[in-house]
């Protein structure tokens, strides 16, 4: 076409559903082969690589996905790549707790994991470790988790992330072992025209108990896209209690898309939080299930989105055994024109008696153009349990907002009080203060970005 | 110097309601001022308007206060410039702690005055608020609740002295702070006003009952009716008032008109 072509009439081309990854089954073989892999889990990555050819992309006619929209998804104009070298935030690399470092993994995709162990974690038999090396030397002890808490008939990208995952973080505490330090892991991924995959794994044998704080960020990259696709699996022992840290804050020209799971055994505890501020687009599947007998799960969530970010949860509650209780609460905050969906259920099972489930979602929309969808659901086939749910949507409040300025107090910091205190239930269960102060600083960023 | 809170043939409306119909009143440091009359004739629209709540229309009349016409400034102006106001419902903040609120409170002040001001510092703000805690017979651990969530009404009224305690404004406004009170929560808020009350501290009581009153002692005592101060007098009024109702007011109202 010439320089001078001047044409008025633009074809706009919709697209009825995402392209598809350009990868193929040698891909998924060279990754296996390069990591080393036993042939169990080589087999495992084909297997589910097969899963995701067969599976169509989802589109907006799939119940789950009805409110996020991934047409525009850039599967097609994204590559495997090694990430940047640009420098780790410093805040993420702060101790979790005072000022001794416990033990930190940093994963660059692309790059050679990082370890910085905490010598008294190997001693007491706990495994904490990048996925390469986890398989390598210790895939006979994994095989029967990997892969079985998230399946690749999951969903599409669930396959895929089990299929093409090259980065990931296994932590295993054996039967009664205490871990009192926290465990602390990144995954760091600056840069565009990448994608990558990762997976985690976590295994707490009966009566073991451990702390970790998972993240996964990268900073803003305003011209480029970048999509991150990956999968969690928990499972804890029965009589084990794990209190696992979640944070989400990829630069916003990423494309997120996550699967996870925990499985919870007889008398085991599970205080899972769940954090979500970065990310173009997220659609996070987090499901629960109770199946021991007696099992509990805490699932506290927080998100917080401007500019274009939809953030898209969906979590399930499944109540499999009798005496199982579950209490999530996800709060979110939104401003300028983004979006934030919250899809829950609760499900009991047959014969799951006396049990208990509790989920409520509540939305600060800061913005007229902002906008939450809240979808709170029960599916419940025993006939003696007690599970109820609440939704909320509600924008700030001028009573609150002139009683704080009375005091002298700014408008901008009257709202951010009543912001902060709308928060505070949940922050208040992250044992970090650097990880609360942290989430702090970027609401005071967004805030700062998108004018109310 | 002596300041003053000087409003001028106030009148407001809400939603182009008239409710305050040209207010005369003066309130000066150091003075203790008695706003009565019955519901609903524009008392607590009168300490509303004065702080500059948004809903509240300020349609003539003047504000002024340290010689200056308020009407144009910000809520928050207002309160760093030295009025205060204890709400009649104060309002639950969730999440928010009483001492968290007072310090962000105290600095908003400070950081007016000094946009260098780093701040009061947390030892020193502990210290001063354990203080002020004290004079009003406060339980300590009221600091970490979270501001009037859960409050009993006599818990809300004393976290509102103790504001008026920490925050020293040169003139105070308390919108029927006696009402919902027990008579032990009522000495205790009163001994708090009380030991506030001095050279530096104007007050404005609004309340319809005399009860309050024998426990603050006021200098003046005005009665407002239909949107206006209809009378104004010392501390015998609140006396006659509680004798006489307010009918005979009214009759002499009516009477004024006709004549």
């Amino acid at each position: 076409m010439s320089a001078k072509t001047v044409s008025r009439a633009k074809r706009v081309v919709r697209k009825k559903t995402a392209p598809e990854f350009a990868f193929n089954l040698e891909d998924v073989k060279a990754i296996s082969a390069a990591m080393g892999e036993p042939e169990a889990i080589a087999k495992g990555r084909m297997k589910a690589w097969e899963r995701y050819a067969a599976l169509p992309m989802p589109t907006l006619k799939d119940e789950p996905w009805r409110r996020t929209d991934i047409r525009t998804l850039p599967a097609d104009r994204v590559e495997l790549k090694a990430v940047d070298n640009a420098a780790v935030d410093e805040g993420l690399l702060e101790p979790l707790l005072g000022e001794e470092h416990g033990s930190l993994l940093l994963l660059r995709p692309g790059h050679e994991p990082e370890l910085r162990a905490d010598a008294s974690v190997e001693q007491q038999g706990v495994l904490f470790t990048d996925w390469a090396a986890a398989v390598r030397d210790h895939g006979d002890k994994l095989g029967d988790y990997m892969g079985q808490i998230v399946r690749p008939e999951d969903g599409k990208f669930a396959a895929l992330a089990t299929a093409m995952a090259q980065d990931g973080v296994v932590l295993y505490v054996p039967e009664g072992v205490q871990l009192e330090q926290p465990l602390h892991s990144i995954l760091w991924a600056p840069g565009a025209g990448n994608v990558y995959f990762s997976r985690v794994l976590i295994i707490l044998e009966a009566g073991a108990s451990a702390t970790f704080v998972h993240e996964v960020a990268s900073p803003t990259d305003e011209e480029g896209e970048a999509v991150h696709v990956g999968i969690v699996e928990i499972f804890v022992g029965d009589g084990a209690s794990l209190k696992f840290v979640e944070l989400q804050n990829l630069g916003e020209h990423t494309w997120n898309l996550t699967h996870e799971r925990a499985k919870v055994g007889q008398s085991a505890n599970l205080d899972w939080i769940f954090g979500a501020v970065g990310s173009r687009l997220t659609k996070n599947f987090s499901d629960i299930d109770l199946l021991g007998e007696g099992s509990n799960a805490r699932m506290s969530g927080f998100y917080f989105a401007n500019g274009r970010q939809h953030l898209d949860h969906d979590t399930q509650q499944n109540h499999l055994a009798p005496h199982t209780t579950s209490d999530l609460l996800y709060k979110g905050g939104l401003i300028g024109n983004s979006r934030s969906v919250w899809q829950g259920m609760i499900y009991v099972a047959p014969g799951a008696q006396q049990t208990d489930g509790y989920q409520a979602n509540r939305n600060l929309v800061l913005s007229k153009t902002a906008r939450a969808d809240s979808i709170p659901g029960l599916e419940i086939m025993a006939d003696n349990v007690r599970c109820t749910h609440g939704a909320t949507i509600g924008q700030l409040e001028e009573e609150p907002i002139f009683y704080l300025m009375t005091r002298g107090i700014t408008r901008p910091e009257a709202e951010r009080l009543v912001i902060d205190g709308f928060f505070a239930p949940i922050m208040e269960r992250i044992p970090f203060e650097g990880v609360r102060k942290r989430f702090a600083e970027m609401i005071d960023k967004k805030l700062g970005t998108d004018s109310t | 110097m002596t300041e003053a809170l000087e409003i001028r043939n106030l009148h407001v409306a809400i939603e182009d309601n008239e409710i305050l119909k040209g207010v005369d009143l003066v309130v000066k440091q150091g003075e203790i001022h008695a706003l009565m009359g019955p519901n609903g004739t524009g008392k607590s629209t009168l300490a509303k308007a004065l702080l500059g709540h948004p809903d509240y229309e300020i349609t003539a009349g003047e504000i002024l206060f340290k010689g200056e016409n308020i009407i144009e400034m910000d809520v928050d102006e207002r309160a760093r410039l030295g009025m205060f106001l204890a709400f009649q419902y104060p309002v639950a903040i969730p999440g928010v702690s009483v001492a968290n609120f007072l310090r962000t409170a105290i600095n908003a002040h400070r950081k007016a005055a000094d946009p260098e001001d780093k701040g009061i510092s947390i030892p020193d703000f502990r210290t001063l608020l354990k203080a002020k805690m004290d004079l009003l017979e406060m339980d300590h651990q009221f600091a970490g609740r979270y501001l009037n969530e859960g409050f009993s009404g006599g818990e809300k009224k004393r976290a509102e002295i103790l504001q008026l305690a920490t925050l020293e404004p040169a003139i105070a406004i308390l919108d029927e702070t006696d009402s919902g009170l027990d008579i032990d929560a009522l000495r205790i808020v009163a001994d708090g006003v009380n030991s506030l009350a001095g050279p530096d501290l104007g007050v404005l009581i609004i309340t319809h009952y005399q009860r309050i009153l024998n426990y603050i002692k006021p200098d003046f005592v005005h009665i407002m009716l239909d949107g206006r101060v209809a009378e104004s007098g010392g501390p015998d009024l609140a006396e006659h008032l509680e004798e006489h109702g307010y009918n005979w007011l009214r009759e002499k109202q009516s009477k004024a008109t006709a004549g």
